[in-house]
């Protein structure tokens, strides 16, 4: 029998309406409204999941029959791979998305938080306007008066505590304009204070890589990997860091690529590949001098590779000499035939490419892990080869352009540093004069790093990992006049640092947290402060437009998709008003437009300022222009070269991966792997990078028999200068109004770009052609050695692989190492406890937990702990149990028992907050902001640690104890 | 005719949950019903497997036939819908779902189930193609649009392929054949086993 079909109006589709406005209000007015009331309905994590109603369905955001829909395209702005993303929009509402099959990056592809972007702009978890807390509540204020508010009480402590006491955190999730913008802003206020995520993520990869070759960044790229005849991932799990990478891994790998993963958990990348080894957290230095060990035994190392492009493998091989199979198993708990195995399969399956992420780069031995890494890859002669390489997976979707423009305590943009030099440098470009931004800095000198007096504005400032004891150390064992006083928080997420407690503390301190974000941030809610937090919204990327760098150094241009929602503005909007307000607007500005009325600084204006001074990285080349064009033909490139193949930008590589040396009329077409002399220069060929000198204790620092294509110089050779084109008889060939700006320069600071031109006319690299050094004789260990965590469980190995000793003075800051591990906690805190990403969620996960579709796939802050500590312990799976770590912090989280994590061992995501130590802090945020989803911080349990060059933060390696709560 | 199919590649499968994503993103699905979602062997140990499942739409589809208000039908594409109008969520269906794909959403706090709901392939349902009577109820019609379902256009390893039959086997073949002697799909390793 049929049933008779009953009128639809009636019977309504088993969900509940939120009222969908008649078709005489605009939509936007509608939205605009709707956060009002619905800001004060339960958040969703209060329900059960089935409880859920449709009113988060959005209906009021649906795409519209018989309305015109405009197409606009952007960036994902999750993670480095830089997936193009394309939206629909009705009316100003975004109300779809499309795959950019187009993109050469991501064919169209997405992964969970790609998938979810339009949420950005349709979520009702925004930060809606600029909000202070006065008398422990949450109050509304207009942009004016809180600039004004602010501004006054900066401007106070500057008086009385000295610019340095204005802490100026930026992002990672700047665009390269703002991340440049937002260097320079700290550079006119005066103060080397300014850092951002790069210091925790990849901070110990610059370092090593830049002091081993030349430039610390991703040497090749991820479509590069359809190239490689063997991967070797270390700390890097790309299933959830880096999904779409997948893509061009399988296809590697269905290619006949081989695949190891080195983890001390089985990830979910490990489950794809061939070889699985799983060390003991903390030994990445031993595990790769134990496969050297068999390279060397075996004699599979590239000798003539070696002689001509690497200095001091020599002093290696006496170190590795002492990573036998045995010693290695000791170490790392690996044995003889897996480490073999390993070694076998990279040595016979080139070329080869290494893949690392955090898992290698926050230790306190992280620089030296790093620079192990790239020695496995030189000793196998991997380096500057199509599908070889080190491919360092960025986390951030901009956090290589960020870094790039120098958002670091240590550099202005451009990594120049912050010599006399580099600031006489940057005056220039900025045409500011420089002893007026000299005297913007505190004048009286301080006792540096070395012991040695140094002016703040040439002094590294406190990294961001550290601002904490900016704050509480007591100010006489500071390299700075006073303490920090004012934290801005501009896109930082605040529980991806370590030690809460001491942050709590320090935050409870200052005078004055200003957080600049699209949500109101961990940091808004994780202390008792009742005064003196401002809360100003920032747009999302999509609500903005500018340029952002991939992972891969590809430069992608994104469109505005909407407009800012809500009051939120973009960043180079705020910094503008806070510019004014602090008086140096019209300096800073001086060669930006500012569109009166919005206060919106032109973004094209900012690219063309970065074009016309990143000479050392090749930032030169990519003009406005030149990016917007590879975007808008971005089909015409292949997927595995980057090259366009015909059509308007013949030739180029995608996005012009740095560096594109020389000016944009150069039209060089970027590099897309770094160190490849199989290619001329002009056409994206390079040599190592002559940065150390040219001799060393009589060895020749050069190359040797080996130059790119086409050089007319068949030999390693220093870098450029005005004297070396002389010496050369090259300098006629430069024009008469290059060698006026040439004169006395060199290929960094020469601002006609002549001697680029000139250099690469001639076949040769601007920054030379020089080996590539596996001993870095300015750092803490010249050849890197293993050294045991600061909290180890292994007390055995100690003081064979011991740690650091103490230092006064490291960025300006004491900085702990043998008076740490000198105690032994094995005993209360018998397990290593380690973290890292989950794929829904990124960084600190403010974004993520905000966005319902994205929240509602991870719901718990979990650790995960193998079956027999589990049982040890009386646990169950799914448990509520408490995390203890030795410096009192302890975090209420649920068990997930697997065999993922070895017996030993328990590992934590880190993107979780809204908890404080056992306490759901959802009711202090502002009403209607609080993510959906809120857990225990993991880093809130993290301890001391700090890599021995850079400040990196040790989060993969201490001790806790875990109990049934 | 197309016969439209989805065949997820258990090779490729990362579960990254951009499907389950996008189906979310794309048809406004509430909190708590997922069309699709990603199923884990093995999870955290060496054999790990996950594949991505959700409707099939059945040739001879099990729904259907037990289906006591017939509320199924369809298309000529080979895609299996129903109309909520009809459907008086019993639950039959999910009790005959080899996938378990039905999804039931609650009307309120403490109701009954609602009216079921599940993969439309992205084609919609009975109202008018792309009408906003269509949208609220069943998502996005994109295959009125020529487009294919977001989910499988978005998979960040292009594992879940979406679309005519026969192009998929197409693609999937050459894969297979492109990979040699490395394991297939699901049951090949039990099937056939190699020796």
């Amino acid at each position: 029998m049929k049933l008779i079909r009953k009128n639809s109006q009636a019977s309504g589709a088993g969900s509940v309406s939120v009222g969908m406005p008649g078709e005489a209000i605009g939509r936007r007015a509608f939205l605009r409204r709707s956060g009002l009331t619905l800001g004060g309905t339960a958040v969703a994590s209060m329900l059960p999941a089935t409880m859920m109603r449709k009113a988060h369905a959005a209906e009021g955001y649906a795409p519209q029959a018989g309305v015109e829909t405009v197409t606009r395209r952007s960036i994902c702005t999750h993670c480095s791979v830089g997936c193009g993303v394309i939206a629909e929009v009705q009316n100003g509402v975004w109300t779809g998305q499309e795959p950019d099959f187009e993109s050469p990056f991501n064919l169209g592809s997405h992964c969970a938080k790609g998938a979810s972007v339009r949420e950005h702009g349709i979520g009702e978890r925004r930060l809606k306007y600029p909000t202070k807390l006065e008398n422990g509540k949450w109050k509304r204020l207009s942009w004016d008066q809180a600039i004004d508010e602010i501004g006054d009480q900066m401007l106070k402590i500057r008086e009385q505590s000295g610019p340095d006491s204005v802490y100026w955190l930026g992002s990672a999730k700047h665009s390269n304009e703002q991340s440049y913008l937002f260097r320079k802003f700290a550079a006119y206020w005066g103060t080397n204070n300014v850092d951002h995520q790069a210091r925790i993520c990849h901070s110990t990869t610059v370092a090593g890589v830049a002091n081993t070759w030349g430039y610390g960044a991703m040497t090749n790229s991820y479509n590069d990997m359809h190239n490689c005849k063997a991967m070797i991932f270390v700390g890097s799990n790309p299933c959830e860091a880096h999904p779409v990478a997948m893509q061009h891994i399988l296809r590697a790998k269905e290619n006949g690529a081989k695949m190891i993963v080195v983890d001390p958990r089985f990830t979910r990348t490990s489950a794809h590949a061939d070889l699985a080894v799983q060390i003991r957290p903390g030994t990445d230095v031993a595990i790769m001098w134990g496969m050297l060990w068999h390279i060397f035994e075996n004699g599979w190392e590239d000798r003539e590779y070696i002689r001509q492009r690497v200095y001091g493998m020599d002093e290696i091989r006496q170190e590795v000499a002492k990573w036998t199979p045995a010693e290695t198993e000791r170490v790392t708990g690996v044995p003889e035939e897996t480490v073999k195995a390993a070694a076998k399969m990279m040595a016979e399956n080139r070329p080869g490419t290494i893949v690392w992420c955090m898992g290698g780069t926050q230790h306190t031995i992280g620089n030296n892990n790093t620079r192990s890494y790239c020695v496995l890859q030189l000793a196998l002669g991997n380096i500057g080869k199509s599908g070889g390489g080190a491919n360092i997976f960025r986390g951030h979707d901009n956090v290589q352009g960020a870094t790039d423009l120098g958002v670091l305590s240590h550099t202005l943009p451009g990594y120049y540093g912050l010599s006399a030099g580099s600031w006489g440098h940057w005056a220039r470009v900025w045409e500011t004069d420089l002893n007026w931004l000299k005297g913007r800095f505190d004048q009286a000198k301080v006792v540096g790093d070395g012991g040695k007096e140094v002016s703040p504005m040439n002094y590294k400032g406190i990294p961001v990992s550290r601002w904490v004891d900016g704050v509480n150390e007591d100010k006489n064992n500071i390299g700075q006049r006073d303490n920090i006083r004012c934290m801005v928080y501009m896109g930082h997420a605040v529980n991806s640092q370590s030690r809460g407690p001491e942050m709590k503390k320090a935050m409870e301190k200052l005078d004055l947290m200003v957080i600049i974000d699209p949500y109101p941030t961990h940091a808004a809610v994780m202390n008792d402060r009742t005064d003196g937090i401002y809360l100003l919204p920032a747009s999302t990327q999509f609500e903005t437009y500018g340029s952002v760098t991939a992972s891969n150094r590809s430069i992608q241009w994104r469109d505005k998709v909407i407009e800012p929602v809500w009051e939120s503005l973009p960043d180079q909007t705020i910094l503008y008003k806070f510019a004014k307000k602090l008086g140096f607007a019209d300096e800073l500005f001086k060669n930006i437009k500012v569109d009166a009325g919005r206060d919106e600084p032109r973004v094209e204006d900012i690219t063309r300022e970065i074009n016309r001074g990143m000479w050392t990285i090749g930032y030169t080349g990519q003009s406005p222009e030149r990016l917007k064009a590879h975007a808008e033909h971005r089909a015409t490139f292949n997927t595995t070269t980057l090259k366009a193949e015909g059509g308007p930008v013949d030739g180029d590589f995608y996005g012009m991966p740095w560096p594109s040396w020389g000016t944009p009329e150069m039209k060089h077409p970027g590099t897309p792997v770094l160190y490849d002399p199989s290619k001329p220069v002009a056409e994206g060929g390079l040599t190592f990078r002559a940065r150390f000198g040219v001799e060393r204790n009589g060895v020749n620092l050069l190359a040797e028999g080996s130059y790119s294509v086409g050089s007319e110089i068949r030999d390693g050779y220093p870098e450029f200068s005005d004297k070396v084109l002389k010496q050369l008889g090259w300098w006629d060939d430069l024009t008469d109004d290059e060698k006026k700006l040439a004169e006395g320069k060199n290929w960094k600071t020469d601002l006609s770009g002549g001697i680029q031109r000139v250099a690469i006319k001639h076949g040769c690299a601007p920054f030379g052609n020089a080996k590539a050094r596996t001993v870095v004789w300015t750092f803490p260990d010249p050849v890197p050695i293993h050294r045991e965590p600061l909290y180890t469980p292994r007390r055995d190995l100690l003081p064979q692989y011991a740690t650091y000793e103490d230092r006064k003075r490291h960025y300006r800051l004491p900085t702990r190492y043998g008076s740490i591990q000198a105690q032994d906690f094995s005993k209360e805190y018998p397990l290593v406890y380690s973290s890292g990403r989950l794929v829904e969620y990124e960084g600190g996960g403010e974004e993520q937990r905000s966005n319902r579709w994205l929240a509602e796939l991870q719901q718990d802050m979990f650790v995960e702990i193998n079956p027999k500590d589990a049982n040890d312990r009386g646990l169950q799976d799914g448990q509520m149990v408490w995390l203890s770590t030795p410096e009192g912090a302890k975090i209420k989280v649920m068990t997930m028992v697997t065999r993922r994590v070895a017996p030993g061992v328990v590992w934590c995501p880190f993107h979780f907050g809204g908890w404080f130590q056992g306490k759901d802090l959802k009711d202090k945020y502002p009403e209607g902001t609080a993510p959906y989803v809120r857990g225990e911080a993991a880093n809130t349990a993290f301890t001391y640690g700090y890599d021995s060059v850079t400040q990196m933060q040790e989060t993969k390696v201490t001790l806790c104890q875990i109990q049934a709560a | 005719m197309a016969r439209m199919k989805f065949l997820c590649d258990a090779e490729r499968c990362i579960e990254c949950n951009a499907c389950v994503v996008a189906c979310k993103n794309e048809n406004s699905v509430p909190w708590g019903v997922n069309r699709r979602r990603v199923v884990v062997l093995d999870d955290g140990v060496p054999g790990e497997k996950s594949i991505s499942v959700a409707c099939m739409h059945c040739t001879d589809a099990p729904c259907a036939a037990v289906c006591p208000v017939d509320c199924f039908y369809t298309t000529e594409d080979g895609i299996v819908l129903h109309d909520k109008d009809l459907c008086i969520g019993c639950g039959y269906c999910f009790y005959a779902c080899p996938f378990g794909a039905p999804q039931y959403p609650q009307k309120e706090a403490f109701g009954v189930r609602g009216k079921m709901d599940k993969c439309t392939f992205c084609a919609g349902g009975p109202p008018a193609d792309n009408s906003d009577a269509e949208y609220k109820k069943y998502g996005r019609n994109r295959i009125a649009e020529g487009k294919l379902p977001l989910c499988a256009e978005f998979c960040s390893t292009k594992a879940l392929l979406g679309g005519d039959g026969d192009m998929i086997a197409d693609i999937y073949r050459k894969r297979v054949l492109k990979r040699g002697g490395r394991p297939q799909t699901w049951g090949w390793e039990t099937a056939y086993k190699a020796s």
